[in-house]
């Protein structure tokens, strides 16, 4: 790491820190990872040569270490870093014509990176938000149900230096280098602001007070509780008698209009 | 009519502040935490038994039990671990509920540290979660602020430390005893069980991993008592959790329910399957649960009942697709997913995935046999119990029940030499301008 006398004694001075949040200084590995990853924009050989001279082991290892897990990158990054699913459910909702369509749009591949160094593509699996599918994370926040459009205008934004925000996550969007610092364990000033459940989040808990139906422990005692012990044998079956055997594989309404997310309110 | 949802975990998420100590704290937040100080310890390892909690991770083994597997008056540490790992596709209920309410989950933690003496705690959550690391370090931080976390809790004299570790990209990290060696610097592979974490865990200790929701549910079952959340659900399978609804139903999301639910009750409830199409495979549990079909909407999505109709109840993760989807496709897509995330410590899992991805691979273009089923089915039964852990074991699922309900799919694929199926139907966006 061409680190000047500063910045390698600030870094020492982080890796200290993680190092004692552990009852063994190896598990600071990780999180140690993560760090020099934000000093360089990836994992250098300076990088791991950091890391094993802070961990007392050997670079080689480090790097067995390093490979093992696909958020290190061993190659420079973009600022932004640009992942589409494409896990079979996201995959099939529009994950696939979405990432092919980014490709041609950037003129790059998987893992590669536009020549102006603002977006690297990547194709990610299952970032658990299946509810939200197609999604797509930009420097690891959510942006849920993505079209081709969308994901267009979203790269093409970032790559303007427009503001861009997460559908789900904080209101300013972080470098890559400044996500890794977070996952290092130096949070930014952010967790306090944006959002705090989307629509899908929500989906159970709104229909739940259309119906006027209590959390559990509002409701009343369990022997006179609607709902308690009610499913009393596990045989499957019919759940209720009168449901017609295909209603629920019925056709439905389209899709409601989705309501904006929750917004986290400012402590 | 009855309440079919029973939303607990997540019924102030729509609260602007939900995930701040106040808002917690408006909601009846942290009296559990004052209750369970005041109790003995070994007795909320019983409570926590009668409860009936089967942990909400996939394999539901009793939490209780797992609790009082750890071995007291040792002289070594205990750790409690929180495996915040979720990365099974299908999987999407951790995530939300650590971005809205992390306080259930840090609440949880201190008592069922309390319970089996540990003074130590990791939240190893995956890292491409970038918001949610931010709220769960909130949350820690306001834990220690106000006296839950740190030393003398409450003037109880108990002490607990939280640390929140950020993975790298590793679904493998998400089986217990892979996320220890990861927890402890080294590549995510699985350990040979026994001995079991309870009593050679993180750096050889006694250890306890849990879920998330697993431990989020504990302060309900402290401050209602154990025989409240076993009213709910069924015989074997207590309580309630959170069902995942994706895919192409009209109103995806989080469904907080007691075991036992179906899959109709669920569509009834959310506007069924999207307009103009109909049910034609599901996953209860995740993509390592064997698929269901339109036969199986009345099943008791209870961990017997799932498994008497032939799957897992896994994590709740029902996947839906529509007859616009083609199953060999979607298969291939799973394993091809099991092949990349194979930590390749096991041979039959390692080498396995490769060559089913490579047979799926030809029948999804139209260029295999009828044969090359068989040849799967073969290669499936050799991984299936041939390795350290359950990743290769979940190879075996989505292939050989697609094979079950949809094998003339498969032969129409050989049969037209490519794939019956046109894939823009089946987006969010089909028949859109994009």
């Amino acid at each position: 790491m061409a680190l000047s006398d500063e910045r390698r004694t600030a870094l020492e001075a982080d890796a200290g820190q993680i190092i004692g949040r552990y009852p063994r200084s190896r598990s600071a590995l990780l999180p140690l990872l993560h760090l020099v990853q934000a000093e360089e924009g990836y994992v250098s050989a300076d990088g791991i040569a950091f890391c094993a001279g802070q961990l007392g082991l050997t670079e080689a290892e480090v790097t067995a270490v390093v490979s093992f897990y696909t958020m290190y990158k061993r190659r420079p990054v973009g600022d932004y870093h640009v992942g589409v699913c494409t896990n079979a459910l996201c995959a099939v909702m529009g994950g696939d014509a979405i990432f092919a369509d980014l490709q041609r749009h950037l003129g790059v591949g998987n893992d590669e990176t536009t020549a102006d160094g603002k977006v690297t593509l990547e194709h990610l699996e299952c970032n658990a938000a299946c509810d939200y599918a197609p999604v797509m994370m930009v420097n690891w926040e959510f942006f849920d149900d993505m079209t081709p459009h969308s994901a267009r205008e979203l790269v093409d934004g970032l790559r303007a230096g427009a503001d861009v925000a997460p559908t789900r996550g904080a209101p300013r969007l972080c470098t890559w280098r400044q996500a890794s610092r977070i996952l290092a364990g130096f949070p930014d000033d952010q967790a306090a602001q944006g959002h705090t459940a989307g629509h899908a989040t929500l989906a159970g808990l709104r229909i739940a007070k259309e119906h006027g139906w209590e959390p559990p422990a509002a409701s009343a005692a369990p022997a006179a509780r609607p709902g308690a012990a009610s499913r009393g044998t596990a045989s499957p079956g019919p759940a209720k008698a009168g449901t017609p055997k295909a209603s629920a594989a019925k056709a439905s309404p389209a899709r409601a209009p989705r309501p904006g997310p929750v917004e986290g309110g400012q402590q | 009519m009855t309440s079919v949802l029973t939303p607990e975990l997540t019924a102030r998420w729509d609260e602007p502040d939900s995930f701040t100590r106040a808002a917690y704290r408006r909601g009846g937040g942290y009296r559990a935490l004052a209750k369970a100080l005041e109790m003995n310890p070994d007795d909320l390892v019983q409570l926590t038994k009668d409860s009936g909690l089967r942990g909400r991770g996939g394999a539901g083994f009793p939490t209780g039990l797992k609790w009082g597997f750890i071995p007291q008056g040792d002289g070594k540490p205990h750790y409690l671990v929180v495996n915040a790992d979720e990365s099974e596709p299908g999987a999407c209920k951790d995530i939300p509920t650590m971005l809205a309410n992390p306080h259930a989950l840090i609440e949880g933690i201190v008592i069922a540290c309390y319970a089996i003496r540990a003074d130590k705690a990791f939240i190893y959550v995956r890292g491409e979660v970038l918001h949610v690391i931010r709220r769960l370090h909130h949350a820690v931080a306001e834990a220690y602020a106000a006296g839950y976390l740190g030393s003398n809790i409450l003037g109880s004299g108990f002490d607990l430390d939280v640390v929140v570790h950020a993975g790298a990209g590793a679904y493998i990290c998400g089986e217990e005893t892979a996320l220890l060696d990861s927890l402890e610097g080294f590549r995510g592979q699985p350990r040979l069980k026994p001995p079991f974490p309870a009593i050679a865990g993180l750096y050889a200790c006694p250890t306890v991993v849990n879920n998330v929701e697993s431990i989020a549910s504990i302060p309900y079952i402290i401050s209602n008592g154990a025989a409240d959340f076993a009213a709910f659900g069924t015989e074997k399978s207590k309580g309630f959790g959170i069902f995942s609804l994706s895919g192409h139903v009209t109103t995806p999301g989080q469904y907080e329910a007691p075991l036992g639910t179906t899959l109709r009750e669920l569509l009834d409830l959310s506007g069924g399957i999207r307009a103009g199409h109909r049910l034609k495979f599901w996953t209860p549990g995740g993509s390592s649960t064997p698929l269901f079909t339109e036969e199986h909407l009345d099943v008791a999505l209870d961990y017997e009942s799932v498994v008497a109709a032939g799957s897992m109840l896994g994590t709740r993760s029902l996947q839906i697709f529509d007859e616009t989807t083609c199953v060999v496709r979607v298969v291939l897509r799973w394993i091809q997913f099991y092949e990349h995330e194979s930590c390749g410590k096991c041979t039959p899992c390692r080498e396995g995935s490769y060559w089913v991805v490579q047979l799926l691979d030809q029948l999804e273009r139209g260029e295999g046999s009828e044969a090359d089923l068989d040849k799967l089915l073969d290669i499936c039964q050799n991984i299936t119990g041939r390795s350290f852990c359950a990743l290769g074991d979940s190879i075996e699922s989505p292939v050989k029940s697609s094979i079950r309900y949809f094998k003339d799919e498969y032969l129409e694929h050989q049969r037209r030499g490519g794939c019956p199926f046109d894939p823009v139907a089946s987006t969010l966006f089909a028949g859109e301008l994009v």
